[in-house]
């Protein structure tokens, strides 16, 4: 792989390798910490994103190399109109590696036709994101020691959630995934995922409404945010809210070893009571995210 | 121009009823010096009615692009009179520059100097999409 714009574009092997990558780096970090040293990532952020910028720089710097770059559009070229293209062929004379966020869906790929550095998608607008997609796999793979012969349940909104769609779409390539969807019936995932997906990968799947009714089956529970701007009234909005924010009283069903991932940020949509729960993992899920992103850089700079 | 024999060129049959100005535009017809002959609405026994086209002329026909737009149909070549080849289309694999992605988030509506590229995505239904974004052709 010489670069990364979609998660679909990596195989099962590929993950498998990144997190066994990633693995190896949580347990023995001092070995990587000059693996990178005098290489550069440059993180052009045409739109901001701090938490997955810093993520990026921070897991380049662990790896001993130096990072630069622009985390919003108004301070780079492209507020002078200039294209993709050009910005990337200039910057990849510079940097070794491209960490890249943009709007416009399919920028990060006409950067990948232009660049003679890995391009890696760090979010296409609602389009890809395939890094927390990764991010994600690690977790699950942490915390359950595999990613086939699992329940996952996913909660929220489905229908906008793109690394909802995206996970999805990768587990849905793993042995015996169930899948569990709870949403309410406006924010269902669209009829695309439905067929093309889990109908084609032939995966069990139910929709809910009701999470309470379904959270004991689950071996992780992805929570999403229900937005307020995805309504059309505030009534509907504030009449189903309420039901998909996770408390301590709705864990009282689900299993000992639930894991709990939420991409992050989150609102309201998981009660901080439940942030000491051992079942909340949205945290390390955080931190997982780093170490992909430094396994991820050692995989496209091709260093062992 | 005799619309009935072409000396050295194409006809395209079975071109849908109504579709012969869109495939006239595409292919860039309007472009070409040598005649060039629109039938609307001729009685087709298998369509019921179709439209034709015929080209008296040595032409580069691009069939990639007429495949696209027009699959069903079919070239007949035409050498010293004599039809000596019937070809069928095929769905091409993709389509570039030929149609434009409608999606307003994509990013080919504002990077310059950028290829439409459209990959064919399922055979069955006949769905196109954008390379970029993943937008069906013509939703
Ligand atoms: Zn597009």
């Amino acid at each position: 792989m010489k670069h990364l714009i979609d998660i679909r574009d990596i195989t099962t092997d590929e993950i498998e390798q990144l997190i066994e990558k990633a693995n190896d780096i949580i347990k023995n970090p001092e070995k990587y910490r000059e693996k990178c040293k005098y290489k550069k990532l440059a993180t052009l952020f045409f739109e901001p994103s701090t938490r997955t910028r810093l993520s990026f720089e921070a897991a380049m710097m662990e790896l001993g190399g130096n990072v630069l770059g622009f985390s919003e559009a108004q301070s780079s070229s492209a507020s002078k109109g200039e294209s993709v293209s050009d910005t990337v062929k200039v910057v990849s004379c510079y940097a070794d590696i491209i960490a890249m966020r943009h709007p416009k869906e399919g920028a990060p790929m006409v950067a990948s036709f232009k660049s003679d550095a890995p391009i890696i998608n760090a979010g296409d607008g609602g389009h890809n994101h395939p890094t927390q997609t990764l991010t994600d796999l690690l977790t699950i793979k942490r915390k359950k020691g595999k990613l086939s012969d699992i329940t996952v349940g996913f909660c929220g909104d489905l229908k906008f959630g793109r690394t909802v769609h995206s996970l999805i779409a990768a587990l849905s390539r793993y042995e015996n995934v169930k899948f569990v969807l709870i949403s309410p019936d406006e924010l269902k995932v669209p009829g695309y995922i439905r067929k093309d997906v889990l109908k084609k990968e032939k995966c069990e799947f139910v929709e809910t409404s009701d999470l309470q009714e379904v959270i004991g089956q689950l071996d992780v529970l992805y929570m999403t945010r229900v937005q307020r701007e995805r309504f059309f009234n505030e009534a509907d909005y504030i009449r189903l809210r309420d039901s998909y924010i996770l408390t301590p009283e709705k864990l009282d069903t689900a299993k000992a070893d639930l894991s709990i991932l939420h991409p992050l940020p989150r609102v309201n949509e998981i009660s901080t009571k439940i942030d000491e729960d051992p079942r909340a993992c949205y945290f390390e899920q955080a931190l997982n995210g780093k170490y992909i992103r430094m396994a991820l850089i050692l995989k496209l700079l091709e260093i062992d | 121009m005799n619309i009935d024999s072409i000396k050295n060129g194409f006809v395209i049959d079975h071109i849908k009823a109504g579709n012969s100005m869109q495939v006239y535009k595409y292919l860039n017809l309007g472009e070409l010096v040598c005649p060039v002959a629109i039938i609307k609405n001729a009685t087709s026994k298998k369509m019921g009615k179709k439209d034709i086209i015929k080209i008296d002329g040595n032409i580069e026909l691009n069939l990639e692009v007429l495949g696209y737009i027009n699959h069903d149909a079919t070239v007949n070549v035409v050498k010293n009179g004599e039809i000596v080849e019937k070809k069928h289309l095929e769905l091409p694999e993709t389509v570039t520059d030929v149609i434009k992605c409608k999606n307003p988030r994509c990013i080919t509506t504002t990077e310059q100097d950028i290829q439409h590229i459209f990959k064919l995505t399922d055979r069955e239904n006949r769905v196109y999409r954008c390379i970029y974004c993943e937008a069906k052709a013509n939703d």
